[in-house]
Parts: structure tokens; sequence; C-alpha cells
């Protein structure tokens, strides 16, 4: 972020990734569990919105974990 | 307050008649996204001391993150809604906008301008033509960047508040007055290193909430192979999934150009204009750390800008292979034909997206809105501050004031123009045709002040009268040749080169002509007027500037290197989809 000072910007866009990958995959489990009747979408066999919430949890560990503050000799402030 | 906020976010969500019904975790991602913004405002207000910081992010962001701000900067709240329309209006020729309407120019300001703009160590473009040219151009540009910015966001605001009520209910007004005083709290807090930080969250956010539809729509038309079958089925009489083979004559593509147009026009004029001379694009290369981050960050943003059709584009080319009934224009709709064209992306989010993915996608909407304000709010508060309010201030009270002072100013004067854009966004709910005014005023400026700056950089022999006279006679050139379409259509003939040009190619030629005569104006007072000596002009001009050498880097290092990649890619793509 500001020259190996302060959290990087990459560890807000990690936790906000794993907080929406988080509840994207719980609302599609649960909605592959007992569907709604109300809207039916295109491919909704595929289960596309577990995988995508999936995805993000992925993507938004690697950035947390990665970038976290607390991690010692942490050079990657950017 | 979280509750309130919720509560009242969805009350606005629940009318059933809108294109797009959301859930509790689409509303939730949307708060949370609110949050997280004005959250990483706040605490950048602790790094935002000195009005380097606040005006230029401290000139220490590394090539990624300019380059990522600078693309996600140029996204307005219509980008992703408005070429998913124009893509399914003309198929892929929209994406020559990203491609040849914006690589090559990219590439350009970061091999051949970026060191001048750099080493001269300005803080905004209005500040380079003071350095060049002296105060009457720097004044002329400062002046006419500051307005038509404002009333630009406000236009935007207005749209996108439009958009939210069309597609999900939302009143104008909550649209208008929650996602401006957002992006004002966060910009003046941390500056623009704030506004900086959160074009890079709301750009990823853009990515993730719109890929959506082309990985689902590609697997369900089997591939781009299926997709191109599929519009040729529906649409037999046209051709929407070729660049440039029908290209050849005005009536063989749906748009009605000839590739001169958009070469010569757009290519190299008009998209030259915009990304090497606007300050709103350019301000984000400005805060990076080194010269040699100054020049990868356009690079890397041409990388991410090429790929910006499979997000925008693809969603419109796969609107026309899996949508019926068509979709229509918007004066064409009917209960036969109930939805237009503009609506291709809520329609496509609304095909695809399950719990969550709906919120996603309505955040990179949202996210693709304030990126684009959060840019012309700071860019604003940059110009105002220090090109026309310290010179004005400096002149009457003969005395100069400190950082901090200049500091407090650009904080109000960001609340300012947050607050004139309002303005502007409900002076144009009352008068839409403001609307057709502003930006035709806006498309006046781009094309001569890209002559002036050029020259400028690169002919050590134009003068400070030359500068002044060209830009203010290319202004007036193209404000001159509009107005006299206006009031004489038939001269439409003589701009455009032809009486059944379209406003596109009213515009390309315009901003063509005007051009030419800011650039030859300027050549012909500098050689009238005495030029100044070489020494005044180290570090701005090309031939009396020491450019430091790359030879000591290895070549992965070097941004030419890469510069040359993303070209070739460039290349090699417009032959894929000749």
């Amino acid at each position: 972020m500001i020259e190996n000072k302060g959290i990087s910007i990459w560890f807000f866009i990690g936790s906000l990734l794993l907080i929406y990958g988080v509840a994207i995959t719980i609302a599609n489990v649960y909605e592959m569990i007992s569907p709604s009747m109300e809207k039916q979408i295109i491919l909704r066999e595929l289960n596309f919105g577990v995988w995508w919430g999936i995805l993000l949890v992925i993507i938004g560990m690697i950035y947390f974990i990665n970038f976290r503050p607390w991690k010692k000799n942490n050079n990657n402030a950017e | 307050m979280m509750n309130n906020y919720y509560s009242l976010l969805t009350i606005m969500m629940s009318n059933p008649d809108n294109l797009l019904s959301l859930g509790w975790v689409d509303s939730f991602i949307i708060i949370v996204y609110f949050i997280f913004v004005l959250g990483i405002g706040y605490y950048l207000l602790r790094f935002t001391k000195t009005g380097e910081d606040f005006f230029m992010a401290g000139r220490k962001m590394t090539a990624w993150i300019a380059g990522l701000s600078f693309v996600a900067a140029n996204l307005g709240s219509l980008e992703l809604m408005g070429w998913a329309a124009s893509a399914y209006q003309y198929g892929i020729l929209a994406t020559h906008w990203y491609w040849i309407g914006a690589i090559p120019a990219m590439l350009f300001l970061g091999i051949i301008m970026m060191p001048f703009y750099y080493i001269s160590k300005t803080h905004s473009v209005p500040g380079y033509l003071k350095l060049r040219f002296g105060e009457g151009s720097s004044m002329l540009s400062a002046v006419s960047f500051g307005f038509m910015t404002v009333f630009m966001s406000g236009i935007n605001m207005y749209s996108m508040a439009l958009v939210m009520k069309v597609v999900l209910g939302w009143d104008i007004h909550f649209s208008i007055w929650v996602s401006s005083i957002t992006v004002m709290v966060y910009v003046v807090l941390g500056g623009l290193l704030s506004a900086i930080f959160n074009e890079v969250l709301q750009f990823m956010l853009i990515w993730l909430g719109a890929l959506i539809i082309p990985i689902i729509g590609l697997i369900e038309t089997g591939g781009w192979d299926g997709m191109v079958e599929r519009i040729s089925r529906n649409f037999p009489a046209g051709d929407y999934t070729h660049l440039w083979s029908t290209m050849g004559s005005f009536q063989d593509n749906p748009m009605g150009i000839h590739w001169t147009g958009i070469v010569f026009g757009l290519g190299l004029i008009i998209s030259f204009a915009y990304w090497t001379t606007d300050f709103l694009v350019v301000q984000r290369v400005l805060s990076a750390k080194d010269l040699r981050s100054a020049k990868m960050a356009p690079i890397i943003g041409a990388g991410f800008k090429m790929m910006v059709p499979f997000i925008v584009i693809l969603p419109g080319l796969l609107g026309l292979a899996v949508i019926l009934p068509p979709l229509v224009g918007e004066n064409q709709v009917s209960a036969m034909n109930p939805h237009s064209y503009n609506e291709v992306l809520p329609l496509m989010l609304a095909r695809y997206a399950g719990p969550g993915l709906l919120g996603l996608g309505v955040t990179a909407l949202i996210a693709g809105f304030m990126s684009g304000m959060a840019g012309n709010v700071s860019a604003f508060a940059t110009v105002w501050t220090y090109d026309i309010y310290k010179p004005m201030h400096v002149n009457l009270t003969k005395k100069e004031e400190s950082d901090a002072y200049y500091v407090k100013i650009g904080r109000w004067c960001t609340v300012l123009g947050v607050f004139v854009s309002i303005g502007t966004a409900y002076l144009v709910q009352q008068f839409a045709s403001i609307m057709d005014y502003v930006q035709a005023l806006f498309s006046f400026f781009v094309a001569p002040l890209f002559g002036t700056v050029i020259l400028g950089m690169l002919w050590k022999r134009a003068t400070a009268a030359g500068g002044f006279w060209g830009l203010f006679a290319g202004i007036g050139s193209s404000i001159g040749m509009w107005a006299w379409v206006k009031i004489y259509p038939g001269a439409l003939k003589y701009i455009a080169l032809s009486e059944h040009a379209k406003d596109m190619a009213e515009n390309m030629y315009r901003a063509l002509w005007s051009w030419i005569i800011c650039v030859a104006v300027t050549v012909i007072v500098s050689y009238l007027t005495k030029p100044k000596a070489d020494s005044e002009l180290v570090g701005l001009v090309r031939g009396c500037t020491v450019i430091p050498s790359e030879g000591d880097l290895p070549l992965i290092k070097r941004p030419i290197f890469w510069a040359s990649i993303v070209f070739a890619i460039f290349i090699v793509l417009n032959v894929i989809f000749w």
C-alpha cells in the first residue's frame, strides 16, 4: 500500500471476497437443497452459484492470508 | 444505523415489476460493499496529511495499482450497460472502442508522453501546460476541464439513478444521494489515495460480478461457434461477429460506418486525445512511485482494457443469440417486444444469476458508477485547487499559503464538486436536452488539447503564444462547426464529408478538423513569435530532456518490451476477429 506501512489494499480486497464467497456459497447451497419456485434461471442444474462462491472464497483466502497486516516481515505492502 | 439502512434498502428493492428483484443475500452484498468503501476512506485518512498525499496519493503507487485505477476511473455509470446495449445493436463493432479506440493511445501515453508528464513533476495536465506554455493555456484548459468534469459527473449520476429505477425500482433521489455522498465521504477523507484504492477494489468487483454472464452464456450456446450460429439464425440479414471485414462500405455493417472513420477519427484523434490528455485518467498514472512504474501503468491498463470486451461486449452478443423475441429500440417497445436493447445486461443477469450472484452483478454496476464519479471528483479537486484557485488567490492576495491550506481547499472543492454534480443531475432530470449540450461541450475541448500537449512535448519551437492561440482556435473552431450544423443542417456535408453522416461520424470529423486547426495555428503563431531558450524547456520537451536510460534493466522489466507484447496481442485479436 503505502511503501511498507499500513494495510495493503489487497488485504481489503481479500476480506471482501471472502465475505462475499461465504455468503454466496451458503445462499446457493440452501437454494440447491430447497429450490425456490418463484425464480427459474437457465442452467440451474450446474449450481454455478455454489462454484462461484467457492472460487471467491479461494481467491479471497489467498489475498487475505498473503497480505494480512499481522504477517511477520510483510514486504508485500502495496 | 445499519438496521435502518438495511430496512430502507429492502423497501426500495421490493417492487415486483422491476427487471430484477433482489433477495436477502443480494442486499447483504450491496450493503457490505458500501461499508467497505467507506471503511477504506476512513482508514486512509491517517495517510493523507500533505498536498502531495491528498492530490497525488503521495506519488507512491506501484505500476499495478496505478494501472488498474487508470482503467477503472474510465468506467462510468453506463459503461457496462451502455456497451452491452451497443454490442446488441451493432454487434462486435462496438469492440473497436476498446481496442483500436484505446490500446495504441494508451501505449503511446506510456512510452512517449509519460516521461515528460512525470519528469516535469506536474500535478495535472493544465499544470504541464503552465510549465510549457504559461498561465493562459493552463487557465483555459483548467477552467474548461473543471466545469465539464463536474457536469459530466452529474449526467452520469442521473443516468445511473435512472438505470437503478428501471432495473431495481430504486427511487431516483435515493440512488443519487446515497451513491454521491458515499463517494464524497471517501474522497474527502483519503483524497486521491482513497479514490485509487477504491477504484482497484471496484475494478475487481466489476470483473467478478460481470464475468458470470459470458461464462454461463457460452456454456448455454455451446461456445463461440454455437453463439455465432445462433446469431446468424436469429438475424440472417446482418453480420454481427466480424470486426473489419464488413467495413469496406457504409452499407455492409450495422453501424453504418467506413473503416477510415474508425481508424483515423476514432483510432488516431479521439482515442489519443482522451487517453493522453484527459486529466481524469492521466492523474492516476501521475501517482506512480517512479518513472518506470508511470510508464508501465498505462501498459498494464492497456492489457486489462483489451480484456474488458469479454465482460461488456460478449454479453451483448450472447443476448443476440439467446434472447427471443429480439430486443428493440426504446421507441419500439410494445406488448410483443417488451424490452429494449438498453436492458440487455440486466436481462442476461436475470437469466443466469442466482442468489448472491445477482447482488454481485448489481454491485458491479454501482461500482462502475462510483469509480467513474470518484475519478471525476478527485481530478476536479486537483485542477480547481492548483490550477484555478491557487494562481487567482496568489494574484489577489500576493501571498503564498501553506500546504495544509491547499489540502483544506481541496477537501472543500471535493464537496463543491459533488454538490455541483448533484445539482446537474437534477437539472438534467428537468431539462433532458441539457445532456446533449453538455456532452457536445465536452467534445469541444479534448481534441484541440491533444494538439497543444503533443506539440508542446515533441516540438521545442512551439511558443507560449502559439500554444495559447492554437488551443483557443481549436476550441473555437469546434464550437463554430457544431453551431453551424445546428443552425444549418446542410453544413454536415462539408464537415462530415457526407450529408448522410450520423452523429458519431460528425463528432469524429469535428474532432479531426479542430485538431488540425489547433496544430496549424500553433505552428504558424510559433514561427511568428520568439521561442523559449532550450534551458527553460528541460524536463518538458523531447530534445531538451534527458530521459533515464533503461538499458541496464533486464528485458523483462523494460516498459517497451511489455508494450510490444500488448501491441502484438492487440494485432492478433484484430486478425482473429477480422
